[in-house]
């Protein structure tokens, strides 16, 4: 859910998205905005299962410091979606473990 | 290696100050930040600030950071976003991470005999059955996801904690759309101000003193919580039990000074509660045990932003004396200044215990410095 209405920010405008796709599924995201922030508006919170026990894992921290958000972006895995912004044409898929090292073509 | 007379590391309020103070008397100073914009903690508080108008009070966290970014920019101050301080070594050698892209990142060596860490904090976590679902995060996590972020993680949350930033937190989440089902806090009493409570309250919301969160409930995402009455030596009572219907919890547990740095350049560190656990000693100058390194800001004990700023600004012109861009009396003006704002800021019944500890701080270099009244 995106925040829309708010009695301090005035100036909430989402004009501008970028195309993004998550877990095989196209997602519109705000430009310039961070993956996660852009996975929250669609309600997606589970980012990545943990090694071990395959336990999900989501948002913790929002600031890069715990790891819990990691995804694997345009095939490299153990990226911090909540510091990392969209671009065009990124794709985004859930972490099983320590994930695997993908490159295209 | 390229050189600076000063690095600060960390762009929050009491970095951005430091440099402000430093490069307005003619600094040769570099401001790094990890993150892509400078500003710390500020960029996402919404609420106005107390104290006095020279404290700047009444004015928007948000929008004390626009001035002083507008401050440094004005003043030309060099910044480098993006960069990770990873170490300092021999106690003026910095290494930065800095990420270029997403699949590129470049290590920098950079020079100088005066850094000042104001890396500010990290916020504690509590343990309980459930605290590692999705939909279980900080208070600040949370903040920074709806106040800059502006996505909510959830619709109907339950914050555990009754501090200031547990309060703060859950009426700017109220704020934005987000039902409150309660707080938690397991002492007897609320632990944060009175009028941030009061504006809860005042809404309805429930402050369960004397409360814990026993268990979140959920396979894949929190789907609900279970709290309960703590007894005098924190174990349940039994049948105090009351469900809570939430869809997301948020740990507002106070925070921890970020002390890695510091630690890793050797500089003394002491244990106080009232400063948010180990922080550095340093001297009149901010400066630490070890010569050359200064710290300001959360990283050296939590407190407020207006705090923040004073220290940095303090850090900034004992930097200035040091490399010889202001006279001695020209910069004790400026310090004497900068502490007497501080006196005033820890004065009162907010203050007492923290102004206890930041003058242990200042003893506790003394003592480890040897340095004789
Ligand atoms: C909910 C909430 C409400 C608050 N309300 C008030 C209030 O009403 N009044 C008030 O005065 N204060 C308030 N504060 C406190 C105030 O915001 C902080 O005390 C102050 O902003 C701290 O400033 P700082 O510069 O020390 O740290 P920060 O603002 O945390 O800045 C530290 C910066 O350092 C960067 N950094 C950290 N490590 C590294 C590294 N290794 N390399 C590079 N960069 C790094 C971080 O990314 C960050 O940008 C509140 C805080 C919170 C959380
Ligand atoms: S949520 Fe902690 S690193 Fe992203």
């Amino acid at each position: 859910m995106r925040v829309t209405e708010h009695p301090i920010f005035e100036d909430l405008d989402t004009t501008e998205y970028v195309n993004i796709t998550v877990d095989g599924k196209p997602v519109k995201a705000v430009k310039g905005e961070m993956i996660l922030a852009a996975l929250l508006a669609e309600g997606i919170i589970i980012n990545r299962y943990t090694t071990k026990r395959h336990e999900p894992r989501g948002l913790f921290c929002a600031i890069g410091q715990c790891t819990d958000c990691m995804m694997v972006v345009n095939g490299m895995p153990n990226v911090r979606t909540c510091i990392t912004p969209v671009e065009e044409g990124m794709t985004v898929e859930t972490q099983n473990g320590l994930g695997e090292w993908r490159t295209e073509g | 290696m390229k050189e600076y007379e000063m690095i600060v590391i960390g762009g929050g309020a009491a970095g951005l100050s430091a440099a402000i103070e430093a490069k307005r008397h003619g600094v040769n100073v570099l401001l790094i930040d990890s993150n892509d914009k400078a500003g710390g903690q500020l960029v996402k508080q919404t609420h106005k600030f107390f104290g006095a108008k020279m404290h700047r009070a009444g004015t928007r966290g948000f929008n004390i950071c626009k001035e002083l970014l507008k401050e440094s920019e004005d003043l030309g101050v060099e910044v480098l976003l993006n960069g990770l301080v990873m170490g300092i070594y021999d106690g003026d050698t910095v290494a930065v991470d800095v990420k270029v892209s997403l699949t590129e990142h470049k290590l920098m060596m950079l020079k100088a005999k005066n850094i000042v860490i104001s890396t500010g904090a990290s916020e504690n976590a509590v343990r309980f059955e459930g605290w590692t679902l999705p939909g279980v995060m900080g208070a600040g996590a949370a903040q920074t996801m709806v106040n800059y972020r502006h996505v909510l993680p959830g619709k109907k949350m339950l914050m555990i904690g009754s501090g200031n930033v547990g309060l703060i937190v859950s009426y700017q989440l109220m704020q934005a759309g987000v039902e409150i089902k309660g707080i938690v806090e397991a002492l007897p009493k609320i632990t944060g101000w009175q009028v941030h409570a009061s504006k809860l309250t005042r809404e309805g919301i429930h402050i369960y003193t004397g409360y814990t969160i026993k268990k979140a409930h959920g396979t894949d995402r929190v789907t609900g919580a279970t709290i309960a009455k703590v007894n005098p030596d924190w174990s349940l009572v039994s049948g105090s039990e009351i469900e809570v219907d939430c869809d997301f919890i948020c740990i507002g547990a106070g925070l921890k000074p970020l002390t890695g740095l510091a630690h890793m350049a050797g500089c003394e560190l002491i244990y106080d509660k009232a400063l948010g656990g180990w922080a550095p000693a340093h001297n009149y100058n901010m400066e630490t045990t070890k010569k050359g390194i200064y710290v300001a800001g959360d990283a050296t004990g939590l407190e407020e932003a207006s705090t923040a700023i004073e220290e940095g600004t303090i850090a900034g012109a004992a930097i200035a004396e040091a490399t010889g861009h202001l006279s001695a009396a020209e910069a004790e003006e400026r310090k004497a200044g900068a502490w007497r704002r501080l006196a005033d800021l820890r004065d009162g019944f907010h203050g007492e215990e923290r102004l206890a500890a930041k003058n242990k701080q200042l003893a506790e270099y003394d003592r480890l410095m040897g340095v004789r009244e």
